[in-house]
């Protein structure tokens, strides 16, 4: 029978919750790191039980983890992480240029092929790559440095480059985003870049349809469909058919098209979900009604997913990296809170129950299906 | 031997239980300390200080004998009673945040 395995990132360690297929009892371990803030765990396509943890710290900066066992054990591997060359500047939150300083691994994405390469996203945005399990890392420079580096700036939680997506069908295309920067595409493995960023309109840039500086939140992607990517951005949700070369709105019926999270259905590649937030100065869901919406037709209709989630006095927020999917035949839909709470839905969302309650503010969910 | 005091976290990480003995080679500086540190446990590389710059994270401050020497030059020589291990060098995670 099969099995899964949440990998919960927080704002104290890393819990690893397991359960079988019914998905109805859980183990909870952990926390892994305690204290240290976990912005990220995820698992090898190649190898599950191969496992990369984001570990760090404002006093002790940054760590990478690996674990070989599933998470049972763990060791730490090689935290350096040096920009190529000169650094240059990126734009600061006043317009003046900022020297680009690395800060944390906002977000691990392993090879979907080998247990040993693994890629880091980082703030100040810079995308590393190792080759050897983490043990060493080195920048893929071609990003900061394809010309638009300097107009970049921080988002409110700092410039992080935050979503990483391999591109199945094809080993030399990958996605990442960057806030706020917005979108990029390379079609060499990682070695020149492009802006995708075409239909993005972001009014609070002294240009809203600039090539660079939308502060793209998360993008999705169903591995069956490569070409298609759906977007949160800061306000807006997004899709594009061609992808990345053009995007369009599909905000559609969702009651406020804020948010951070976006995913899409393990067997259902027009099936997708977000959790809209009142706004980008209130991050709580809209009327304290803690709501996934859900669309079947690919955006723009969309309807509100309430059973088991709290409908009074929630402000948690949902952040970028703490959606996530497993690949059973009724696909289960996670999601974790700025309050503790991991949900889990084995229904495709039509219902929902907490996984835990209460652990320290979630950053990142991912889910393994397990033979 | 030189003592060394870790802040709890960075025990942790290299599975230290107590207090850090090390022999260090030549003249005891903080950087020769944490040289030697850094070869014992290379997990702890880039938590105290940058590794390419060797500048002190901001956070952490070192005492010794009574003393803040967290902005002496790395290269300065620390006192004789920690030199000698009558006194410990500290490596101190500052009272900030939560």
């Amino acid at each position: 029978m099969s099995r899964v395995r949440v990998l919960v990132g927080t704002h104290k360690g890393a819990f690893v919750l397991t359960s079988d297929g019914k998905r109805e009892q859980w183990d909870v371990n952990g926390p892994f790191f305690g204290g240290w803030e976990i912005y990220h765990v995820k698992g090898s396509p190649a190898d599950p039980d191969r496992l990369y943890a984001s570990q760090s710290s404002g006093w002790f900066g940054q760590i990478i983890q690996r674990s070989s066992d599933g998470g049972k054990t763990w060791e730490p591997v090689g935290n350096k992480f040096a920009y190529e060359g000169v650094a240059g500047t990126h734009q600061w939150y006043d317009g003046t240029p900022h020297p680009w300083e690395f800060k944390r691994v906002w977000h691990i994405e392993p090879s979907l092929t080998d247990p040993d390469t693994v890629y880091a996203g980082a703030e100040d945005a810079a995308l590393f790559r190792s080759t050897d399990g983490g043990q060493a890392w080195s920048e893929l420079p071609g990003l900061r440095g394809h010309g638009t580096g300097p107009h970049w700036q921080p988002g409110a939680g700092g410039m992080c480059l935050h979503t990483i997506i391999l591109d199945p069908s094809n080993p030399d295309r990958i996605f990442i985003a960057i806030s706020a920067a917005g979108a990029f595409r390379s079609d060499d493995a990682g070695q020149t870049w492009n802006p995708i960023n075409r239909g993005l309109y972001s009014k609070y840039i002294p240009n809203p349809t600039a090539e660079v500086g939308h502060c793209v939140h998360h993008i999705a992607m169903h591995p069956s469909r490569p070409g298609v990517l759906f977007m949160q951005k800061h306000w807006d949700v997004m899709r594009s058919d061609n992808a990345g070369d053009s995007w369009e709105k599909i905000s559609g019926t969702l009651p406020t098209d804020f948010g951070f999270a976006i995913d899409v259905h393990a067997h259902e590649p027009e099936t997708i979900y977000v959790v809209p937030i009142k706004s980008d100065t209130e991050h709580y869901p809209p009327e304290g009604k803690l709501r996934v919406y859900r669309s079947r037709t690919g955006g723009n209709e969309w309807e509100p997913l309430t059973k088991g989630l709290p409908q009074g006095d929630c402000y948690v927020n949902v952040l970028r990296d703490a959606m996530a999917v497993d690949l059973l035949d009724s696909c289960g839909i996670y999601f974790g809170t700025t309050g503790g709470q991991v949900y889990a839905s084995s229904d495709s969302g039509d219902t929902w129950s907490p996984i835990v309650r209460d652990l320290p503010a979630v950053l990142s969910v991912e889910v393994q299906t397990l033979a | 031997m030189i003592r060394i005091i870790l802040p709890p976290h960075l025990r942790t990480l290299a599975q230290i239980g107590g207090d850090v003995e090390l022999a260090v080679e030549g003249a005891v500086t903080q950087c020769s300390i944490l040289d030697a540190l850094e070869t014992r446990y290379p997990m702890l590389r880039g938590t105290i200080r940058d590794q390419v710059t060797h500048q002190r994270r901001p956070f952490l401050r070192f005492f010794a004998c009574e003393q803040d020497l967290s902005h002496d030059p790395p290269d300065t020589p620390l006192p004789a009673a920690v030199a000698s291990g009558a006194e410990p060098f500290i490596i101190l995670g500052a009272i900030a945040g939560g």
